[in-house]
């Protein structure tokens, strides 16, 4: 029996299809529903005003957790990225400032440091097969510790260098916007139509398996921890040309927002399940509640409040999905 | 070694220990006295029947033997009656009222308790406060730890661990150490009926008298022992009587008197063998593997073996003699070892340092716990057929191709009948039968020749095994070099062209096809726990830690 089955193939593609639409329709429309909920209670709400500032904010909070969703996908977690988020903004202030490199060189350096940050999270708790949770975490203090060292505390005011990142216009949106963009359908066809994303979800599901499969998962695991520097690195240039400013403090909290735009989209901390775009929509859930809050008029305390309850309920409603999903596949 | 050797190492020192230290037999079976334990009918299925109408009965003051090879039951009858398992069906007395613990504590509250074959110590607690886990010596709340120390210690003495300290973790003992912390806990509460599950599996010869002692004083006491053992002869020193069990049917129930070594045996095995499957051997091909001295203390001993292109190498053996590790050690998912591996009739060693390596040299193993090692449970039948070979599936840059993969795993589903409705199915939906056709299409979509089978029809149905040796038979027949551990001897009777039977961690004994009796394959799986190797394997017990 050397043929296919023609409706075993077709099958197939229509599960897969069921499986894309149950995996966005349900963050679409939660997404939707809290535009249209705002847009109601508020006139200030819905404008182009307000949705390019949030296209302006999310960039790097987006490729943060981007970055994220890959290491949560392989059961692994980076506590570190805020930190590090600090760290290459410091560098990149401070070369542009004090040593007066030229751009490109700093965008370089801060590159580098957000290379070199994922590296030793990933070849450390690779190495010694520590959990990378204490890793990460040794990291997140390392690197708010470097940024204070390099900026001796203070925040580094680049003026217009690196205006041109932000104030680049592509088909009327911000080249951050359209970077953070690209990164997710990247991040996405490299998880599920890759060889490597393939092994990531493999080594979140089973990495024992996976080992007597005849596949190292350990240089795959280091890789992506350098992946999500990168990212954290990119996020940093962005917020840095942002605000003008390098900040040593930038980033305090990113990584738990990362992690909740992740779980908001239905990753799993325990690894093997996850997706890129519903990271996305769970970035923009996080943007709009913050924006439409702030429109009607909520205080600071009150937005907390309520993201708090909205991650918990992302959380409970993505369990029901899935025993839905389980039963009716 | 065969039933020659077997015979002679019995007629040696064991029968002088038995003289030497032979336990008073209790003044037999007093008749007109009421059992203290009774169980009539019982029944338990899983996958396949475990126990078929089992009646068994123990008297207050009596040890009562349990043997069967594996899977015969043994541990099942012992897990319902301490009320961890429940019947399908049955009736258990108990000092003459209706007997049926639902719980593990039920059982203990009325005096019933299991020791465990496999240790269920907690590492990171003291030796003391695993004695006492379920009942830690407490005020409001707070542990004495006084109190719970001086009575740890009296216990351990009991079970001749005088010299450790019971304020040291579990963690740091050896297996031996722990398998009498074990026992200690077994003896830390009164009760009726004890039952003991191979509690001598990783004990020395001195450590077995001390326990042996220990029964005996509980005897006297009169406490019923349930007595469970491979080592026969161990048997023969402490039981009033012996029951066999065979296939979950229970054969007979006997003054330990009336039955020798040689009556045991044979009583334990002898179930007729499925015509139906079994495999017609050819002439061996070339060489495919040869390993020579594959040594991983203390599992693995100086192990050697050659394996045939189309030939089916069982491996038979009690649980815990080395097979599983043997294997693992082979395919580099253990580390380190010693000896040195040949493929292809090549005279030159491979070296292989990670199940990675092996892989590329063609090799596969399939792991005997499917769930935790061979499969990615919650993704689909595709994903896990093609983990092994997806590079195969990518021409750029690590691009998958899904339209060929979803071609090549739909055509290996089809080829090894997995019942599925798609190959998208996830793999924790199927059966136990379909998931293992799963893990060995992983391996042949990966063209591996040299497979590995580690228990290949543990938790399947009888209809599925049917499938997966007509599997077996016609990889082997295609060339592919195979080898199948299983503690069903049956099965490999019925599937192999030799079998290799493990002992002790070492390669005892290779029978060919026409020399396949099952008593000589089991007296050689027998041998190396007897008297004399007994000593050599387990470490000395009295050193107290640190």
């Amino acid at each position: 029996m050397a043929q296919a089955q023609p409706d075993q193939l077709s099958s197939a593609h229509r599960l897969e299809w069921r499986r894309v639409l149950t995996d966005y329709l349900g963050m679409a429309v939660a997404l939707g529903a809290l535009i249209a909920v705002f847009s109601l209670s508020t006139e200030h709400f819905f404008s182009a005003t307000t949705f390019r500032t949030i296209a302006n904010q999310i960039p790097a909070a987006v490729l943060i957790a981007t970055g994220m969703t890959l290491v949560l996908i392989m059961a692994e977690i980076d506590l570190s990225v805020g930190s590090v988020l600090g760290l290459c903004s410091a560098v990149l202030g401070v070369a542009l400032t004090r040593w007066n490199w030229p751009a490109w060189a700093a965008l370089l350096a801060a590159l580098g440091a957000g290379l070199v940050c994922g590296a030793f999270n990933g070849i450390v708790s690779q190495a010694w097969r520590l959990p990378s949770f204490i890793v990460t975490l040794g990291m997140l203090e390392m690197a708010r510790g470097g940024a204070h060292a390099v900026t001796n505390s203070q925040t580094q005011y680049i003026g217009p260098a690196i205006d041109w990142i932000t104030s680049t216009e592509l088909a009327g949106f911000s080249l951050p916007f359209v970077l953070a963009v690209l990164m997710v359908v990247v991040g996405q066809l490299v998880l599920t139509r890759t060889v490597f994303g393939r092994y990531l979800v493999a080594i979140g599901t089973n990495e024992e398996a996976v080992r007597l499969s005849g596949i190292n998962p350990r240089p795959i695991k280091q890789v992506v921890f350098v992946l999500a520097g990168l990212l954290v690195a990119l996020a940093a240039i962005i917020d840095t040309a942002r605000f003008q400013s390098a900040n040593p403090n930038a980033g305090i909290g990113f990584e738990l927002q990362a992690i909740a735009a992740a779980v908001i989209g239905g990753t799993s901390l325990m690894g093997g399940r996850g997706s890129v775009v519903s990271t996305f929509f769970g970035v923009l859930i996080i943007a709009v509640l913050n924006s439409g809050l702030a429109a009607v008029g909520a205080k600071d305390e009150m937005k907390r409040l309520v993201t708090g309850a909205v991650i918990v309920v992302a959380v409970v409603v993505d369990q029901y999905r899935q025993q839905l999903a389980r039963r009716t596949a | 070694m065969g039933l020659l050797g077997l015979r002679a190492t019995l007629a040696g020192p064991a029968v002088v220990r038995t003289a030497s230290r032979a336990l008073p037999k209790s003044a037999i079976l007093m008749p007109g006295s009421d059992p203290l334990l009774q169980v009539s009918g019982l029944w338990k299925s899983y996958a396949t029947p475990v126990l078929l109408d089992v009646a068994f009965d123990l008297h207050a003051g009596e040890v009562h033997a349990l043997v069967g090879e594996n899977g015969a039951g043994k541990t099942t009858l012992a897990r319902i009656l301490a009320g961890l398992v429940q019947p399908d069906q049955g009736h258990m007395t108990l000092r003459g009222r209706p007997y049926a613990p639902r719980t593990k504590r039920e059982a203990q509250q009325l005096g019933v308790r299991l020791v465990p074959q496999e240790l269920n110590l907690i590492g990171n607690l003291t030796v003391a406060e695993n004695i006492f886990l379920d009942h830690l010596p407490h005020r409001a709340g707070w542990i004495q730890r006084r109190q719970l120390l001086t009575q740890a210690r009296t216990l351990l003495e009991q079970v001749g661990l005088g010299q450790l300290d019971p304020a040291c973790l579990v963690k740091t003992l050896g297996v031996g150490q722990q398998q009498l912390v074990e026992i200690a806990a077994g003896l830390s509460q009164r009760c009726a009926v004890l039952i003991l599950d191979e509690p001598t599996a990783a004990l020395s010869g001195a450590e077995v008298d001390r326990l042996f002692d220990q029964v005996a004083r509980l005897k006297a006491a009169g406490t019923g022992i349930v007595y469970i053992s491979h080592r026969l002869e161990e048997i023969q020193r402490i039981a009033d009587r012996i029951s066999v069990l065979r296939d979950g049917r229970m054969q007979t129930t006997q003054p330990a008197s009336a039955l020798t070594l040689q009556q045991m045996v044979r009583l334990m095995v002898g179930r007729p063998i499925d015509q139906a499957i079994r495999r017609r051997s050819k002439p061996p091909g070339p060489i495919a593997l040869r390993v020579v001295g594959l040594s991983r203390p203390p599992a693995v001993r100086d192990v050697s073996f050659q394996l045939h292109w189309g030939e089916i190498l069982g491996f038979a053996g009690l649980m815990g003699s080395g097979r599983t590790e043997t294997m693992r050690a082979l395919f580099g998912a253990d580390l380190p070892i010693r000896g040195q591996i040949f493929l292809h009739g090549s005279s030159h060693p491979v070296t292989i340092r990670s199940p990675r390596d092996a892989v590329r040299y063609g090799l596969a193993l399939l792991t005997e716990d499917r769930a935790a090692q061979g499969l990615l449970l919650p993704l689909p039948i595709r994903a896990n057929l093609t983990l092994p070979s997806l590079p195969a599936f990518s021409r750029v840059a690590g691009w998958l191709c899904r339209a060929a993969e979803r071609l090549e795993a739909s055509r290996w589903t089809h080829r090894l009948g997995v019942r599925c409705h798609s190959i998208e199915q996830r793999v924790c939906e199927l059966s136990g039968g379909n998931q293992q056709k799963v893990v060995v299409g992983k391996w042949l979509l990966r063209d591996c020749d040299i497979l590995i089978f580690d228990e290949p029809t543990r938790g399947i149905d009888v209809g599925a095994k049917f499938d997966l040796y007509q599997v077996l038979d016609q990889l082997a027949d295609r060339g592919k070099a195979l080898i199948v551990v299983s503690s069903d001897l049956k099965e490999l009777l019925a599937l192999c062209d030799r079998i290799a039977v493990m002992s002790a961690g070492r390669l005892v004994a290779t029978f060919q096809r026409h020399e396949f009796a099952e008593e000589r394959i089991l007296a050689a799986a027998l041998s190396g726990y007897l008297s004399s190797k007994t000593h050599e394997r387990s470490s000395p017990s009295t050193t107290a830690c640190n």
